[in-house]
């Protein structure tokens, strides 16, 4: 890669905001998927499997549907459309975060039902059950959900249909790392394209290995 | 307290199989109550029907102090343990049983059971003797389930000692096995359950030179063919 697009500052401004958009995304998707995934593992209803069977369903929802869904929400003629968010970063964060939540709600629900096939009865017999007993079990597991945070970070990081359909692909606003490869390439200017493609998986290589090691650690220390 | 514990004619069946036939039983506090009977009796369920873990398919259970049954803890064959330390643990039990200052209650309880030295150390990390201690320490009106089932010799006996120090502090304790010795070492009176069904009851001096029922006659004499 030529040292001259490194020592470019308009590719460390994608970089960030790549980072800014897929990491906010990926904390609000953590915030709403860990407890909804842990009361579809604990909580009992009519249509609980119809509603597994969808949330599994969902973690392959195409990123370029979600765009065009969130477009039409956001569009001026859209019910948010007064919001005047479209072709912003805050439109590719609600947009990734439709497509992650799925992935750490349903990946949730699996890892907390386990827990509770082997927990029930003791938590049980000391009178917690619903709500706290999800808690606990979430709490007991939090090393384990660090995978589910990071399978949507893999698929925030590396999406690119919904940001360019909502963001727009706008330069010095909207322009994020893989909206920039898919442009550069198109536009033949591969250096460029290329060295954005290996900072990316540099990026994603150093978060899960930073994550691998925190639940190693933590591991070691609370069994 | 769980007790007086009042089960009337309670049945059990799963996947069209009867597992506990008509049962009644009065169990009061005071002596240790022993439920004795081999491998596939009706042990485990019956345990966990008096402890309200089980919904009975007929029949009744019914507690002195209705609702106060789910603050007891129970102790299982293999203790479950949350990924925390040792002292964290029994913390956790005594907050869900709503006792106040759970930390300090809890300390005491690892000192009597002789945790306290490992009382920082994660649970899970713990010899099985050592949790299944913990487990004890988690537990106040003592429901075991076969609590040395999965224990060496060295360990059965570090547990059975802990047994008899909280029965002569005065703890009630309800506790099944299909160990002989363990019945005589530990208990007050022995509830003989055989195919679901209580064979016999009567105080462990008793039991064992004179058993009146047929079934325990053989159990005792180990002829008893595994059900």
């Amino acid at each position: 890669m030529p040292d001259g697009i490194l020592a470019d500052p308009r590719l460390w401004h994608i970089v960030a905001l790549s980072l800014a958009v897929s990491v906010s995304a990926v904390a609000l998707a953590t915030l709403l998927g860990l407890p909804l995934g842990a009361s579809i593992a604990v909580a009992r209803f009519p249509g609980r499997q119809a509603l597994i069977v969808a949330l599994n369903a969902l973690m392959g929802l195409p990123p370029v549907v979600v765009g065009l869904f969130i477009y039409l929400l956001l569009s001026r003629a859209g019910p948010l459309g007064d919001l005047g968010l479209l072709f912003t970063p805050q439109a590719m964060v609600i947009a990734q975060t439709v497509l992650v939540l799925p992935i750490i709600a349903a990946l949730t629900r699996q890892a907390v039902e386990d827990a509770w096939r082997e927990y029930e009865e003791q938590l049980r017999s000391l009178g917690v059950d619903g709500l706290r007993a999800a808690l606990t079990l979430l709490w007991d597991i939090r090393f384990s959900l660090l995978t589910a945070v990071l399978a949507g970070l893999g698929r925030a990081s590396a999406e690119v249909g919904a940001v360019m359909i909502v963001g727009g692909n706008i330069d010095g606003v909207t322009r994020v790392m893989t909206t920039t490869i898919a442009l550069e390439t198109s536009k033949g200017d591969l250096p460029l394209a290329l060295g954005l493609g290996l900072v990316l998986i540099a990026i994603v290589l150093a978060l899960n290995a930073g994550a691998h090691l925190i639940k190693e650690a933590a591991q070691r220390r609370f069994g | 307290m769980i007790l007086p514990l009042r089960m009337t004619e309670v049945s059990f069946a799963a996947g069209g199989r009867t597992i506990i036939d008509r049962v009644s039983l009065h169990i009061e506090a005071g002596p240790s109550t022993i439920i004795l009977g081999a491998n596939g009796a009706g042990k485990s369920v019956l345990m966990r029907l008096m402890h309200g873990l089980l919904q009975p398919t007929a029949g009744r259970v019914g507690w002195e102090a209705e609702g106060a049954h789910r603050h007891q803890a129970m102790v299982f064959q293999r203790p479950v343990m949350l990924r925390r330390s040792a002292l964290a643990n029994v913390v956790y039990a005594l907050e869900c049983a709503g006792t106040r200052r759970a930390g300090t209650a809890a300390m005491e309880a690892l000192e009597e059971v002789g945790l306290a030295h490992v009382a920082h150390r994660p649970a899970r990390v713990l010899s099985g003797g050592e949790q299944q201690r913990l487990a004890l320490a988690r537990a106040w009106a003592l429901v075991l389930d076969e609590p040395t089932a999965n224990l060496d010799p060295g360990a059965t006996r570090e547990i059975e000692n802990l047994i008899k120090a909280f029965d002569a502090a005065g703890t009630k304790i309800v506790m099944s096995t299909h160990s002989l010795g363990q019945a005589r070492r530990l208990g007050d009176e022995v509830v003989f359950l055989h195919q679901g069904r209580v064979a016999e009851r009567s105080p462990i001096e008793r039991f064992f030179p004179q058993p009146a029922s047929a079934e325990a006659v053989a159990f005792v004499k180990g002829e008893l063919p595994w059900a």
